[in-house]
């Protein structure tokens, strides 16, 4: 069987990755890609945890359930976000909406 | 748990191994077999499939259909495919090169995947995965991502809007379809295909889960993207829709993808509500089985060519109007009403035990469950119908009101 | 250490997939080829959570993540046209994004092969558990009154309630 430690490598690379979409990016679309990618790095330490940790105990499994659905949410609400800026402001780059800048 | 799909494959690892081939490597070459086997099959059935297609739609239009290569034309779809392999294949200018190639692929991909999980005979199935309901699922939203890839790469404005209407309808429409598995879903206790088939041995889904298969039907035919719902090609409206800008084999992938979409869906529809290979003697002969899930599907096949034939195709609007406001509601009506029907019956104790196959003893349920779902029916039905009147009434108002103030001027035309 | 099996080389490959499509979605110009590039990496996670014996969860991650959330986010893409190709694409803390990115990965990887935080995941003689719980057993956790049914109504009624501001936000004003 494939070591935990090569499961949870990948994951922090595709953390670290999403962590630099998020910070480096100026499309609002992109950081949000960016946060599922972070978001996905997580399910899949959860799921590895479980399976070599506690694999028939449900929290790991249950855990990882409840992301998917944070994950839709956040989905869902941020685009429309995304779309209503970019209605009013004809941008998603996240450098134009500065209306609250003092 | 995995099955290997034909006996033969199963055989053959041993065999291998014993003749001095390094056991892994058996078992993958096996394995590889079989899947082959299972992916291939739909790619061959389809020349069929098309030629099924054109005759009964010219039976309906009072033509003969194609008759002139081979017997009945039966070799006509050979020709065109002929035809289509030796054409200029054309990608067009500003077009995304490599999604505009992986589009078909993926597309006839998602369809060919969807055959591991079906359950040809009580032997033969590609892997019975735990949670094949889900599966197909998954992999049928795929589809609607290929479809979305080759109108956005094609640099074509009908292509995208072709596409626009695909991610907003196919979408829309799994909802239902997911909540009209449910059903079964519930009444087996079971989200494997496999399982499924066997808890029909005593009585056919389509009975306790009437509303559910009457769902799938309609929402299956929204997702293959058949008449009344085919908006995705609506070629009066978009010339092609999102594979207009596709030439020889590709355009042939997304083609055949396509009937060979439709022909899944019914023989899904066919193992989940009408108990797939079941039926007299199935389990003693697998064969059997395969020819009755076979005849099944193609009973259900025909019928959906001559409706493709014959119902003229509705407005995007309407065809997501219908699903929202209708298909939807009914549908997560329809599981809480099942849900409740089945603890009913539990109570009642009138259930019958999980892996009855006799089929008195599975009749009270199916009964309480047939009546739930008509009341269901009747319900949505005589609603829809208030729901008409009231809308006719409005519109037809207005139309006196459009008519009344151009009176003059359309008169003087 | 590794012996090369068929579940090796998937591993391998997976990891090809989810990381190389990581670096896709962050470093493509074109926003589509970015959410083409995320679908890549997130169906590299569902291959990890089969290899992982967790098929409902790469399932789940097909449905949900490939087709909704991505769909999802090429529509938006496509709403926003002419955002889709920004001659720049990087911000002017992209450097410093870059380094951040760079020591986060030192930091958590080596406290995944180093014993940093407890005993690491790198010994191979630690016994892994055969006994893995079923997708019912996720079914009837997700429901049972002394596990998760409580987290389970909240998620779903955090569901309901970004249905309904997803719809207002994204709403026409007339």
């Amino acid at each position: 069987m494939i070591p935990l430690w090569m499961y949870l490598l990948v994951a922090a690379g595709m953390f670290s990755i999403g962590v630099y979409g998020v910070l480096a990016r100026r499309n609002a679309v992109a950081i949000l890609m960016s946060v599922e990618l972070m978001l996905s790095a997580v399910n899949i330490n959860l799921i590895a945890f479980w399976r070599y940790m506690a694999p028939e105990n449900m929290a790991g499994q249950a855990f990882a359930a409840f992301v998917f659905v944070v994950a839709a949410a956040e989905a869902a609400v941020g685009l429309a976000i995304i779309i209503s800026v970019y209605r009013s402001r004809r941008s998603v780059v996240v450098e134009d909406v500065n209306l609250l800048k003092g | 748990m995995e099955q290997q799909c034909i006996n033969v494959i199963q055989t053959m690892a041993p065999c291998l191994t014993s003749s001095g081939v390094d056991p892994g490597l058996a078992q993958f070459i096996s394995i590889l077999i079989g899947v082959v086997l299972v992916a291939l099959f739909p790619l061959v059935l389809v020349i069929l499939l098309i030629w099924m297609e054109r005759k009964v739609a010219a039976r309906v239009q009072d033509r003969l259909g194609p008759n002139r290569v081979g017997p009945f034309g039966l070799f006509q779809n050979i020709a065109d495919a002929l035809k289509l392999i030796i054409k200029e294949d054309i990608t067009p200018a500003g077009a995304d090169r490599t999604i505009f190639n992986l589009a078909p692929i993926i597309a006839t991909l998602s369809t060919t995947m969807m055959w591991a999980v079906i359950p040809f005979s009580p032997v033969n199935i590609g892997v019975d995965l735990s949670i094949g309901v889900l599966y197909f699922t998954a992999i049928g939203s795929i589809g609607t991502l290929a479809i979305m890839m080759a109108g956005w790469s094609s640099n074509n404005k009908y292509a995208l809007l072709g596409a626009f209407r695909v991610v907003a309808a196919l979408v829309s429409y799994e909802v239902p379809m997911v909540l009209a598995l449910l059903v079964p879903v519930m009444i087996a206790g079971t989200l494997s295909m496999q399982s499924l088939v066997v808890a029909q041995q005593g009585m056919w889904f389509i009975v306790p889960a009437f509303v559910s298969a009457l769902l799938f039907y309609i929402s299956n035919l929204a997702e293959t993207g058949r008449a009344p719902f085919d908006l995705i090609e609506a070629e009066s409206e978009l010339v092609a829709g999102y594979n207009i800008e596709y030439s020889g084999m590709k355009f042939g992938l997304f083609m055949a993808n396509e009937f060979m979409h439709a022909f899944t869906a019914n023989l899904l529809f066919a193992v989940i509500f009408l108990g797939g290979w079941s039926g007299p003697g199935a389990t003693e002969v697998p064969l059997l089985g395969f020819i009755y899930l076979f005849l099944k599907t193609g009973a259900l096949y025909i019928p959906s060519l001559i409706l493709r034939a014959t119902v003229p195709r509705v407005r995007i609007d309407q065809m997501m109007g219908f699903n929202w406001k209708f298909l939807v509601p009914v549908a997560i009506v329809n599981v809480v009403v099942v849900a409740f029907l089945l603890q009913v019956t539990k109570a009642l104790g009138i259930a019958p035990v999980p892996g009855e196959t006799d089929f008195l003893a599975n009749l009270p349920q199916a009964l309480v469950l047939f009546v739930g779902n008509l009341l269901t029916i009747a319900v949505a039905l005589e609603m829809i119908r208030r729901f008409g009147r009231q809308a006719r009434s409005e519109t037809s108002g207005a139309a006196v009101v459009i008519a009344e103030a151009h009176d003059v001027p359309s008169a003087a035309h | 250490m590794l012996e090369l099996n068929a579940q090796t080389i998937a591993f391998f490959i997976f990891a090809l997939f989810a990381l190389g499509g990581a670096l896709g979605v962050v470093t493509s110009r074109n926003l589509i080829h970015g959410a083409l590039y995320l679908i890549v990496s997130l169906f590299g996670g569902a291959g990890f959570f089969v290899l992982l014996s967790a098929p409902f969860m790469a399932v789940v991650q097909v449905l949900v993540y490939i087709g909704a959330i991505a769909i999802l986010i090429i529509f938006a893409v496509m709403l926003t046209r002419g955002m889709t190709q920004m001659s720049e694409i990087l911000n002017r803390q992209w450097w410093m994004s870059a380094i951040v990115g760079v020591l986060l990965f030192v930091m958590l990887g080596l406290g995944v092969i180093l014993p940093v935080w407890g005993e690491n995941g790198i010994n191979p003689n630690r016994p892994v558990s055969d006994n893995v719980a079923t997708t019912e057993d996720l079914g009837v956790a997700l429901v049972d009154g002394n596990q998760y049914v409580l987290p389970f109504q909240v998620a779903s009624l955090l569901l309901t309630g970004a249905m309904i501001g997803a719809i207002v936000l994204a709403r026409d004003t007339e």
